[in-house]
């Protein structure tokens, strides 16, 4: 039963990454494959609707660690504590921008939202990447499963370097993912990109492949799921180049699922590598909850979830199209939240002064 | 401040800050809900555009809600590691539930109804908000079990090798008394909460003359939910008073500082002193029997005071302090209860309007009507504050003190940052949603959306 719950969290943390991956990479994107404003809103558009029921994966990974393992997740969020009001902070900022740059016109007001949406996607997988690392890298810990380190013990080089191959790998997603779901010069930039980015993303997913076999003393050459991961990132760039933009896309899928789970398979059957000595290293068994509990999460689990999968999936289907420069044409989310396509003419400053004032 | 203060400080203060954006948003999700029902029912297109303008309002909240209730699931661990450790087993149970059941539908769904418009079928899209205003209130179910089980723990033991909490009967915590009501008196709250927003935009808009008609309709559906939803929240509000007594007495009879046993117990309305240090308060307008009969549904109940309860808990506990603050206790459960007096007043006020088809026209009422937008905040805020501050000394009653829950490896500087870091990023947002609030509260109704050739809106609504 434990066991079941560590797969069920790494497939939540793989879930999340590979859904949010494309999130933060088109929160990172937005800027460079849209030139103008409304190229900009274009890219946000196609994961308006998904993002947000894609970051309930983390919320679920954290509340099932929470639950099925509650020694894991007191010692982790204890120990990683600033990093980790650093990574809500940038969550707050990236979902609260999504919701609030259209909400006015003004240069400033977007490109203010602009700016904190991008760096709030870029520090949220940085960071968790990061703690990531950590966990399968070791950070002290004592015996009484305490963290017995600081802030700066959690930046360690290889930690640091998983980082910024998951943030790498969602700048690759993105992009694919905007080449798939766009049209016009936003597809084409992110086409570019894509190309561009596959080589040196493959490169950060073979480096991370053997530093993370040198780390846990399995000597240099990389598993089978790594060696596919490293593949399935140099396939973006022919694949994009062919014009087959969903095989790409589902490549770089493939390339952050192995990423996260390589983390993980290393990882069992410890859940937190104590560096101070392995005898201290937190496992599933000396973190999880009870037999009864795990139970009852199972059987809640395994009833919800395939329902949960099912209208998520439902929500990509009513979604699949790809969005024009036109579906957004007269449809500023401020003047019109209405939809009125055209058919109310804006009066001067309507959105600025309170109307009637 | 110690480290003790400071992270109760940032709970409190995250906390109430996530409850401001929750009640709304639930309140707010029903009555768009309705609203679009009432379009799919009547096709009368007022409702189609009082949907969308209300359905802005929704939206804006539920964004700084969503964002602050992550906060709120990682400050467990990260300033309460013992109490994470010692409940993790029982408390973290539904809280992934939560996850499982009602975020999901709540996020993904919310996703749908705001691209939706003109994707899917009129049905369907119907469908969609209701499943949010669902998934909102499920999700508060799961929350406030958990939060009931601190106030009153049930369905667990205490394993003896590891010392932890260990849930024996998830049924018994789902079914726990303070959870049942206190879960009914927070819904109840949050449709008066919605109600009276939608109150006091609609009357905004009527005060100004514009769009009479349409104005007066969410006006006449704030009022018709407000009033029983007010007066059912003060019945179920009494009904949770008197499950307290029994569990938690220490709660109750700080809410009235009451130093000393009593019977019949008295009610003030308000008084002078009753601290620590003035233990024979001088009450202000007493009513006989009224803490009697709030406390224990009696005429002649007895509430046993805080000295002798402190003095059973010291028998029990061993020695210590186990009386919460009084001040706080006494005026929150005052300032809760007469705003929702208040509101209610303001209702019937508003009822016998509309039964004169006034409302539209009543000056001074849609006057008050307006500032009104600003007391369920208060009164939600003050609730909370009863019930979380009631509990004190324990962070999960008679088992573990606040003080044992604590993270020993985290030092107060940690605490600091985070807690100013907190503080400036929510007073930041704050501003950002008030302004936007208030301006799209103030904006026009905006006219009719065009219509595509299967006469739905054509899809809009995008960021």
């Amino acid at each position: 039963m434990q066991v079941f719950w560590f797969i069920v969290i790494a497939l939540f943390f793989t879930g999340f990454f590979v859904l949010e991956g494309f999130d933060f990479g088109v929160g990172l994107l937005h800027g460079v494959v849209g030139k103008t404003d409304s190229e900009r809103r274009l890219a946000i558009n196609t994961i308006g609707p998904l993002w947000d029921g894609n970051e309930v994966w983390l919320i679920v990974a954290g509340a099932g660690m929470f639950a099925a393992f509650p020694g894991w997740y007191a010692t982790m969020f204890s120990g990683f504590y600033l990093a980790l009001v650093l990574l809500l902070f940038a969550l707050i900022i990236r979902g609260v921008s999504f919701e609030y740059r259209g909400k006015r016109e003004g240069v400033r007001w977007r490109r203010t939202w602009d700016r904190l949406m991008t760096l709030g996607s870029l520090l949220a997988p940085l960071l968790i990447g990061v703690a990531l690392g950590d966990l399968l890298h070791g950070v002290p810990i004592g015996a009484n499963q305490e963290y017995t380190g600081n802030f700066w013990d959690l930046l360690q080089p290889y930690a640091l370097f998983v980082g910024l191959t998951i943030v790498l790998i969602c700048v690759l997603h993105g992009s694919t993912f905007l080449a798939l779901k766009t049209t016009g010069d936003v597809r084409d930039r992110a086409e570019r990109l894509a190309r561009r980015a596959a080589p040196i993303t493959a490169l950060a997913v073979l480096i991370f492949s053997v530093w993370t076999q040198v780390t846990i003393n399995r000597g240099v050459i990389p598993g089978l799921i790594q060696v596919a991961a490293v593949l399935a990132a140099i396939a973006v760039a022919w694949l994009i180049a062919d014009g087959r933009e969903g095989w790409a896309f589902t490549m770089t899928t493939i390339a952050m699922a192995t990423t996260v789970l390589t983390i993980f398979i290393d990882l069992y059957p410890r859940v937190m590598v104590s560096s101070t000595k392995a005898a201290y290293d937190l496992t599933v068994q000396n973190t999880a909850s009870s037999p009864y509990t795990l139970k009852v999460m199972t059987i809640v689990a395994v009833l919800l979830f395939p329902v949960v999968l099912l209208y998520q999936g439902w929500t990509y289907y009513v979604f699949r199209r790809r969005i024009a420069p036109s579906d957004l044409e007269g449809q500023e989310p401020v003047r019109a939240p209405a939809g009125a396509a055209g058919a109310e003419t804006p009066g001067p400053g309507a959105a600025e002064a309170p109307a009637g004032d | 401040m110690t480290k003790l203060d400071l992270a109760r400080l940032q709970f409190a203060a995250t906390s109430i800050y996530h409850f401001l954006f929750v009640p709304i948003t639930i309140g707010l999700a029903f009555l768009v809900a309705l609203l679009q029902t009432a379009w799919h029912r009547r096709g009368d297109e007022a409702y189609l555009r009082l949907t969308r303008f209300f359905g802005v309002l929704l939206v804006i909240n539920i964004a700084i809600g969503v964002v602050t209730g992550l906060v709120q699931e990682f400050q467990f661990g990260m300033d309460w590691l013992a109490y994470s450790r010692f409940v993790g087993d029982v408390f973290g149970a539904p809280l992934a539930m939560e996850g499982l059941a009602a975020f999901f539908l709540e996020s993904t769904f919310l996703g749908l109804w705001i691209f939706g418009w003109g994707r899917l079928s009129k049905r369907i899209h119907l469908l969609t908000i209701w499943a949010v205003a669902i998934g909102a209130a499920l999700s508060a179910a799961f929350i406030m079990a958990a939060n009931s089980w601190m106030q009153h723990p049930v369905g667990f033991s205490i394993n003896q090798q590891t010392g932890r909490a260990q849930l024996t009967n998830i049924w018994s915590v789902l079914s726990n008394p303070v959870f049942v009501w206190a879960y009914l008196h927070v819904i109840l709250a949050a449709l008066v909460t919605g109600s009276v927003v939608m109150l006091a935009v609609s009357a905004w808009h009527l005060k100004r003359r514009v769009e009479i008609d349409v104005f007066r309709k969410t006006a006449s559906l704030a009022l018709v939910v407000l009033v029983p939803t007010a007066l059912f929240a003060m019945m179920v509000g009494s009904r949770l008073g008197v499950i307290e007594t029994t569990y938690q007495p220490m709660k109750i009879a700080a809410a009235e500082a009451q130093w000393n046993t009593c019977q019949p117990c008295s009610f003030s309305l308000f008084q002078i002193g009753g601290g620590k240090e003035d233990m024979t308060p001088t009450k202000i307008i007493a009513i006989p029997h009224l803490l009697s009969l709030l406390a224990t549904d009696s005429w002649n109940g007895q509430v046993v005071g805080l000295n002798q309860l402190n003095a059973q808990y010291q028998q029990k506990y061993g020695p210590g302090d186990y009386v919460p603050n009084v001040f706080i206790q006494y005026w929150s459960m005052r300032v809760m209860a007469y705003i929702a007096g208040l509101v209610f007043l303001l209702g019937l006020w508003g009822i016998w309007l509309l039964w004169r088809k006034r409302v539209a026209t009543a000056k001074w009422f849609l006057r008050l009507a307006v500032w009104a937008a600003v007391l369920p905040f208060f009164m939600n805020t003050a609730g909370w504050m009863l019930t979380e501050s009631g509990r004190q000394p324990w962070i999960v009653q008679g088992l573990q003190l606040t003080k044992q829950g604590l993270s020993p490896s985290v030092n107060t500087t940690t605490v600091a940052i985070s807690l100013s870091t907190f503080v400036l990023l929510y007073g930041v947002l704050a501003v950002v949603d008030g302004v936007l609030m208030v301006r799209y509260s103030r904006k026009e109704l905006s006219p009719v959306p065009e219509m595509d050739d299967r006469g739905q809106p054509v899809p809009a609504m995008s960021y």
